[in-house]
Parts: structure tokens; C-alpha cells; sequence
């Protein structure tokens, strides 16, 4: 509202303010007028853009169609790479586990902290708790990780002491196959969980309280308060967490890093950690950057569908 | 009528139930989210030998500081193997350094530049200005891998592998999310005295340093927080160009430590001192800041 309304005062200001004489040209001449400050403002930004999005976004993609093991030079081999990624059980192996990932931590993430940010509203909006619950996400991954790889530790760690006390198996959170990417996604929805909410929350804050009140004159219960006005003007909110969680979710190398490196045998490979293997560990750049391609592609790709059929970009407010 | 009456005081009764209830679950979710470091905390106190043996008890089992000396190497290997630890050490100080001038280069640059260019974004009119801004701001969706790869390669032909700045270059002039969150600002900032100030001859570098910077600095100061803490917590550049220990940060420390423990009986309270001294500078910016920061997640905040 705010900038809507600052910027559409401005021409109304200068077409009325044309009363100390030289104002009136100068105001109708500086559209041009601002083109080489502006050179000079973004020079910088502009130089760091091209050196290090822009050119290695197509230097990426042309790596894509070489064979280039970093010593000597690349060689065009055309789409060998993508042939051999069609057929590379590795990757197809990646993808799955990737998107087992991305589903378990998004789903849970997402409910929980939209649950958390309603009963946020309700009853506590302290800075106190806000903070705690955003403590976690504060903490770099690294730590996330060797936090858990503790916590979930087979023989000593407390949550299988728990376990076993309840007279359940223990459970070998990282070293299990069935449980290696269920773990991943646990401990980043650990980590992410209270800033979703906080995030929804600020959405929710922005939701007029009178049509709360409107709606408790007429009698409506929290049931239908909660579907006939919190869920539709929360939607695009939650539609633009669900777009930028999943696209950070589809992206998680860092834990896998530190606790399983891919293991046991394939389990937690995800993508990003299978293209850092391809090209960091095996030379492999081409290949590598024919995967990064990939996963940009299917990054995109999500970001469309989401925007397209949870319609992100449009209010339910007509 | 009665019935009336007598469901009035029996609703406020269940809505105080429901309160209680949705407490108990916030507190619980709080408690999910800072009880870990508790344990963290208990377990670098702990020594590692009496972990197994007590390994459920909330104070620290045979309490002691051998696993935070083993860390900063104060110990000799003898001592460090007797106690559980397996020789390895983390070089705090050097780590510490290193990821102090990471993240304060890096977030200087990166804010102070992106302010210049989100004031060429909202204040100047200028022919294609919004088309180089979208074009900008679609290097948000572009995954960091993507262009890592070429960037390294980037930085290795130019020697840089394994030097400071080769790993702050390419977050030294700018971030796409910088740019449109100052953007946001400046945009909402009144005209009237920039007009005021370019009626006396002021010219933009004046206006820039001296009105538009000054009044943006609230927001400008969270940006930077913001940027430091997600530079203090970057992992995957810095173990990709910087992984000896002239110029390890923080992160890529811990992650050598770790690997270096016993993959049988890891050395845990070393492991955990060491993760708990990777993690308080920014604890400690948490403590200090936790204000600003929570406040800063809305939609401008998201990242």
C-alpha cells in the first residue's frame, strides 16, 4: 500500500510543483539525465553478475555438452552426457531419494509449522518464543547435523535411550537404508520447522482482525473462521513458503555431507551430493554439470507447477 | 433459557482447556527446538569414557572440561587418546579468524554494494531498469551448484584455490536477495527531501551517502545481520575452495573433525565441545540481536 501510494504521489508533486520556474524542466529532463549515475551505482553489482551468475550459468551449460575432466581442456561430445544420465541407474537412484527427501521434509515441515504459527496466533506472540523457535535454523547445517548424528546415535544417544526404554528396537537412524533419508529429513525439519512458522505467522498478522469479529457476531465457529477466512487469505502465503522450501529442500547436500556421505552403500545419495562426487571427486565436470543442469531444470519446473496449479500469485480476496 | 445460560460458562471452560492445549504444544515445540543444545551443552562436559555407562542422566556425566582442551589442542596426544578423543583438534583460533573475515568481507561488500545498486533500482529513472532488474532478480531460482561448478573453475584458473580471496569473491559485489530487499526500502522512502537536497546542487553520491544511506540504516543493519549469519553458516563454497587450513572456516572444520573421530567409539563430548564453540559467535549474535532479528521474517525476509 505504502509504496503504491509514495510513488504515485511523486509526478503528482512535481506537475503541481512547478512554481519555482527552473523545477519544471529539470523534473521533465531527468529520466534521461540518470542513466550514467546509474551505470556508476550498479557497475559493482554489475560486475559480480556477470563474472559469477551470469557467464557461469552458460559456461555451466556449455560444460554440460564436453567431456572435461579439469586438466586440459574441454572437448564437445554433444548430449553424451544426458544419453549416459539417462541410462545411469546412479542418477535415476538420486532423483528418488531426492524426492523421497523433499517429500517427508516438506509435508511435515509444512504442517507442523502451520500448525504451530495457529496456535502461535491464538495464544503466544512473545519475541521470547518466536526466538527459540527460530534458534535452530540459525545454526549452520553442519551443526544440525552433528547435533542429531549425536542425539540419534545407535548404542548412546539419548532418542534411542528413550527407545529402549519404552521396550521398543533400537533404531539405526543413519546406518539403516530404510531410515538413512527418513533421518535427512527429520533433522532439516527440525531445523526449518519454527522459521516456516514464523513466516506463516507473519502472514497471519496481516489478516484484518475485524473480519474475525465480523465472523464471531455471526456466530461462525473456529472450524468455519478458520476455512472461510484464515485458509484463503493465507493461501499465497503458504503457496510462497511451499515454492521456496521446496525448491532449499530439493538442494540439501550439507547434512548428507557430514553424517552418511551418501550411505549406507546408496541411500542418502542425493542429487546435489551426487554432482559434487561427479565433478569434486571424480574430475567429472562435464558430467557434472549436465546433472546441475538437470537439477535446474526440475528446480524450475516445480516452481511453475506450484505457481500454476496452487495459483501463488493470485488473492482469493475479490 | 437455562440451557442458555448454563453452556455460556461451560464454553469459556472448554476455550480455556483449548488455550491451556495449545500452549502445552507451543511450549512443547520449544522446547524441541532448544532442549538439543542442552545436550550438546551436557555432553561437551561430560567425559567421554562416562558417557556410555550414563548415558541418560541430565548433568553431565563425570564432569569435566578434558573434551573442550582437547579441542583447542591443550592437551597432549597422550592425554587426549586416555580420555576417548582420537588426536584430532580443531585450530579454534585460526578457524575463527578465517570465518570472521569471511563473513564480515563477504557481508560488507555484498550489502554496501547491493545498496548502490538497489538505489540505481528505486531512485533513478533510467531506460530498461526494470527489465536488469528482473534479469537480477531471476539469479534467485538459479541453484548455487549450478554455478558453482564454473565458478570454481573460474577461481582455480586464476590461482586462487585455497586463498581468502577466492572465497569471497563471488559473494563480494552483490546478492540477488540484497538488492531486492533494499530495493523495497528505498522505494518506500519519502522523495521529498532528496528533492530538497538536489535543488541545492547535491549531486546522487552525496544524496546516496548522506540521506538515502543514513535513513535506511535500520533496515540496512538487519540485511547485514541477516548475511553475516548466512555467511558465518556457508559450507559448501569454502569446502570447495578453501579447504586447508590457512583459510578453513568454521564449518568445514567441524566437518573434518568429525571424520577424523573414531568411526567405533567417536570421541562425543570432543565432538560436541566443538561443535558448541563453532556455534557461539552466533549464539552470541542471537542473544544480542534476537530482537531484529526475529523481527525481520516476514515476506521481506524471506530468503
Amino acid at each position: 500500500m505504502t509504496t503504491t501510494t509514495a510513488r504515485g504521489a511523486v509526478p503528482a508533486r512535481k506537475a503541481s510543483g512547478t512554481g519555482p520556474g527552473s523545477a519544471a524542466p529539470r523534473a521533465r529532463r531527468r529520466p534521461r539525465s540518470d542513466l550514467r549515475v546509474a551505470l556508476f551505482f550498479i557497475a559493482p553489482a554489475m560486475l559480480g553478475f556477470v563474472v559469477f551468475y551470469l557467464v557461469p550459468s552458460i559456461r555451466g551449460l556449455y560444460l554440460s555438452f564436453t567431456e572435461y575432466n579439469i586438466l586440459g581442456t574441454p572437448k564437445w561430445i554433444g548430449g553424451a552426457n544426458y544419453a549416459a544420465i539417462a541410462k545411469d541407474p546412479l542418477f535415476w537412484n538420486a532423483l528418488g531419494v531426492t524426492t523421497e527427501y523433499v517429500l517427508i521434509n516438506i509435508v511435515l515441515q509444512t504442517a507442523l509449522a502451520l500448525g504451530l504459527a495457529l496456535l502461535m496466533h491464538r495464544v503466544a506472540k512473545s519475541t521470547f518464543i518466536r526466538g527459540s523457535l527460530l534458534l535452530p535454523y540459525l545454526m549452520a547445517n553442519v551443526i544440525a547435523a552433528l547435533l542429531w548424528f549425536w542425539l540419534l546415535d545407535y548404542q548412546i544417544g539419548i532418542v534411542n535411550n528413550l527407545i529402549d526404554a519404552m521396550g521398543l528396537p533400537r533404531i539405526a537412524f543413519f546406518g539403516n537404508e530404510e531410515w538413512a533419508i527418513p533421518t535427512q529429513a527429520l533433522i532439516n525439519t527440525w531445523r526449518h520447522m519454527g522459521y516456516t512458522a514464523l513466516l506463516i505467522f507473519a502472514g497471519l498478522q496481516a489478516i484484518p482482525q475485524h473480519l474475525y469479529e465480523v465472523a464471531n457476531l455471526d456466530g461462525a465457529s473456529p472450524f468455519q473462521t478458520f476455512r472461510k477466512i484464515t485458509m484463503p487469505l493465507l493461501r499465497p502465503v503458504i503457496v510462497l513458503v511451499l515454492v521456496v522450501t521446496v525448491i532449499g529442500s530439493f538442494q540439501v547436500f550439507d547434512t548428507v555431507a557430514v553424517t552418511t556421505q551418501g550411505g549406507p552403500i546408496n541411500a542418502s545419495r542425493v542429487l546435489q551430493y551426487y554432482i559434487y562426487q561427479r565433478a569434486f571427486t571424480e574430475s567429472d565436470f562435464g558430467y557434472g554439470s549436465a546433472l546441475a543442469v538437470i537439477l535446474f531444470v526440475i528446480l524450475a519446473l516445480v516452481a511453475f507447477i506450484q505457481m500454476k496449479f496452487l495459483r501463488g500469485n493470485e488473492s482469493d480476496l475479490d | 433459557m437455562t440451557t442458555a445460560t448454563s453452556a455460556i460458562p461451560a464454553r469459556s471452560r472448554r476455550l480455556n482447556w483449548r488455550r491451556a492445549g495449545a500452549w502445552a504444544l507451543v511450549v512443547l515445540a520449544v522446547a524441541v527446538s532448544i532442549l538439543p543444545f542442552y545436550w550438546v551443552l551436557r555432553t561437551s562436559l561430560s567425559s567421554n569414557s562416562a558417557l556410555a555407562s550414563n548415558a541418560s542422566n541430565l548433568l553431565p556425566a563425570d564432569f569435566n572440561l578434558g573434551a573442550y582442551k582437547r579441542v583447542f589442542g591443550l592437551q597432549t596426544a597422550q592425554e587426549s587418546m586416555a580420555e576417548g578423543g582420537s588426536g584430532a583438534k580443531i585450530d579454534f583460533w585460526i578457524y575463527l579468524r578465517n570465518t570472521v573475515i569471511f563473513s564480515a568481507v563477504t557481508t560488507a561488500g555484498a550489502v554496501f554494494f547491493s545498496s548502490m545498486a538497489a538505489y540505481a533500482f528505486s531512485r533513478l529513472r533510467w531506460r530498461g531498469r526494470n527489465a536488469v532488474f528482473s534479469l537480477f532478480l531471476a539469479t534467485m531460482m538459479v541453484p548455487p551448484i549450478f554455478t558453482a561448478l564454473p565458478n570454481f573453475l573460474l577461481i582455480k584458473n586464476l590461482g586462487l584455490l585455497n586463498t581468502m580471496l577466492g572465497m569471497v569473491l563471488p559473494y563480494l559485489f552483490m546478492t540477488p536477495f540484497a538488492i531486492f530487499f533494499l530495493r523495497q526500502f528505498f522505494l518506500n522512502m519519502s522523495r521529498e527531501v532528496e528533492e530538497a537536497a538536489m535543488l541545492d546542487g547535491a549531486k546522487h553520491l552525496r544524496i546516496f551517502f548522506q540521506i538515502v544511506l543514513p535513513n535506511a540504516a535500520a533496515p540496512i543493519a538487519t540485511l547485514a545481520l541477516l548475511t553475516f549469519i548466512g555467511q558465518w553458516n556457508e559450507y559448501f563454497w569454502p569446502l570447495l575452495v578453501g579447504n586447508q587450513d590457512n583459510v578453513r572456516v568454521l564449518t568445514v572444520g567441524l566437518g573434518v573433525f568429525k571424520s577424523q573421530s573414531p568411526q567405533g567409539a567417536p570421541d562425543w563430548s570432543g565432538l560436541m565441545a566443538a561443535t558448541l564453540i563453532s556455534a557461539l559467535p552466533v549464539l552470541l549474535l542471537f542473544v544480542a540481536f534476537g530482537k531484529r532479528i526475529v523481527n525481520s521474517i516476514g515476506f521481506s525476509g524471506i530468503k
